[in-house]
């Protein structure tokens, strides 16, 4: 960002967010925005409680494992849809249906087939993070140069040469982008499989906080959050930039 | 060379019954409704750099592939060393007109890369790939990556990816369209060095005459609609007088203006 000519650092234009929010916070507008130096107090105060321990790794595991699964899953479906003409005319239409889908409402049916335990949560997460993995792939299979192709089978690559060798890396660029949007949405899937499957970690946090109208409490859990989902996608983005050379060149 | 009288009468009496490296054999093709080859033949001798030669779109590329065995014929067959071609061998290498380098991977990996593939331990591809860098004027080059590299470079990291499978046949397609006038030239030295010293057979795909001419033991003149051998050139240039009196030599003029005779009327 700039100002008048001056190079301001990164993220400043949150800190003026922040300054606003502390502000309307202090004019006592409504309760639903205690002032942000109330929050951070909040903050430091139930950090270390076994309460909020507990919850933050609750979420942990079921966050981990949904977007383990999503993109263990994902990449390689994603790949086999680029390159199979057969398996991306039966699959496209159902992945871009779920990409925009509604998923919030599917938890009560995955509720029903996978009972009301971290089970359900992982897959809720799963879920909510797959599709764009699987399109991003795919979209990245399908642009990788012929001549690649062909000069890997000249040389008799094994299918499973050419996937791990070839195909995987001239995707990589797409496939890192898809997987940063894809973990992004997945916070959200972990969030809401906690809220509506079975009342644990940080989902039970917001639903103790919201309900007894502790708001500070609730922003901070909330600013956590953020702060975990934002530092995840930096470091998938860092990654990114480190292939982009040779995204331009393939 | 000099050759005695019943020599260079034994080595055309040799010649007559040439050692065929690659055969095609009523190759015809078809791409939907475009007819890119048809029923073509065409023989290809050990040793020698044939050229394809015609204009773009008559189906040199496509003849290439199918003899690298990544494209698959409609009707007749290929035959390399005398068995026929069912698909990609180690006994084919190609050299790509894009180069087709992973751009992921520095110069010693790209170079050994075709070794890799064919399952040889890391440190016996990497000798044997540092030697063919350094063969082809990339030494001090293997740590670069290719978009660090100029267009000519790039191809001779394709070239020596080839060279270091040690297949018998090198079939290069357009190899020094994307590279400038200058190490073209330089290239095409370079490979009259290694046809004479590598004894294996290359086949090498161009729309450049006076290129065809200036390397080839032989050309296949290529015509299209429907894309045929036209006819078969045999340059036999005399090397022994220097690069640029070649290029002013009147039977390398001569030959240039027949080709060019030929293929006016289907560039007009
Ligand atoms: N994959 C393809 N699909 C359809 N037509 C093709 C394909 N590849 C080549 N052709 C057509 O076949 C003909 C020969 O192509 P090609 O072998 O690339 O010629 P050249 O290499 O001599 O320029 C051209 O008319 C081209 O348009
Ligand atoms: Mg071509």
């Amino acid at each position: 960002m700039w100002f008048k000519g001056y190079k301001l650092p990164n993220m400043s234009s949150l800190l003026i967010w922040g300054l606003l929010w502390e502000i309307t916070g202090q004019l006592e507008l409504t309760f639903f925005v205690p002032p942000l130096s109330e929050v951070f107090v909040t903050l430091f105060n139930i950090i270390g409680t076994p309460a909020f321990t507990k919850a933050l790794y609750e979420t942990a595991v079921a966050f981990l494992g949904g977007v383990f699964f999503a993109i263990v899953i994902g990449i390689p479906i994603g790949i086999f849809m680029g390159r199979n003409r057969l398996l991306d005319e039966l699959l496209l239409p159902w992945v871009n249906i779920f990409v925009s889908a509604p998923l919030t409402a599917l938890v009560p049916v995955l509720m029903v087939l996978f009972g009301f335990g971290l089970k359900s949560i992982i897959i809720t997460t799963t879920l909510f993070g797959i599709w764009i993995i699987i399109l991003n792939t795919r979209a990245g299979v399908r642009q990788i140069n012929r001549s690649l192709i062909e000069m890997s089978t000249s040389f008799g690559a094994s299918p499973m040469d050419a996937f791990t060798k070839v195909y995987f890396w001239a995707a990589l660029p797409e496939i890192l982008g898809g997987v940063r949007i894809g973990v992004i949405r997945a916070v959200k899937g972990v969030i809401i499989g906690q809220l509506l499957i079975s009342i644990v970690g940080f989902g039970a946090l917001f639903e103790l906080y919201a309900s007894n109208f502790l708001m500070s409490h609730f922003w901070a859990v909330l600013i956590v959050l953020f702060a975990l989902a934002f530092t995840i996608s930096e470091f998938l983005g860092y990654l990114e930039r480190k292939v982009s050379y040779y995204a331009a060149s393939r | 060379m000099v050759m005695s009288q019943t020599e260079s009468a034994f080595a055309d009496a040799q010649s007559l019954e040439q050692d065929i490296a690659v055969s095609v054999q009523g190759v015809s093709k078809n791409y939907g409704a475009v007819e890119a080859l048809k029923n073509m033949s065409l023989d290809f001798p050990r040793g020698q750099l044939t050229s394809l030669l015609g204009p773009s779109g008559c189906g040199k590329t496509t003849l290439l592939k199918i003899i690298a065995g990544l494209l698959k014929s409609d009707t007749g067959k290929i035959i390399v060393n005398g068995k026929p071609v069912t698909g990609p061998g180690p006994n084919r290498a190609f050299v790509f007109q894009d180069f087709a380098l992973l751009p992921w991977a520095s110069v010693m990996r790209n170079v050994a890369f075709g070794l890799e593939l064919r399952g040889v331990a890391k440190s016996e591809r990497e000798d044997k790939a540092a030697k063919y860098i350094n063969d082809v004027g990339l030494a001090g080059f293997e740590g670069a990556y290719p978009h660090e590299l100029s267009g000519g470079m790039r191809q001779r990291v394709g070239l020596a990816r080839a060279l270091s499978v040690d297949a018998n046949v090198l079939l290069l397609d357009e190899p020094f369209s994307a590279v400038d006038e200058q190490t073209r030239r330089k290239f095409q030295e370079d490979l009259l060095a290694l046809v004479a010293n590598e004894n294996k057979t290359f086949i090498f795909v161009t729309h450049s005459i006076e290129e065809a001419v200036y390397c080839s033991d032989q050309i296949a003149l290529l015509l299209p609609r429907p894309s045929r051998v036209h006819e078969i050139i045999r340059p036999n240039i005399n090397r022994a007088i220097g690069v640029e009196s070649i290029r002013r030599a009147p039977e390398y003029l001569d030959i240039v203006d027949q080709i060019w005779a030929s293929l006016r009327a289907y560039v007009e």
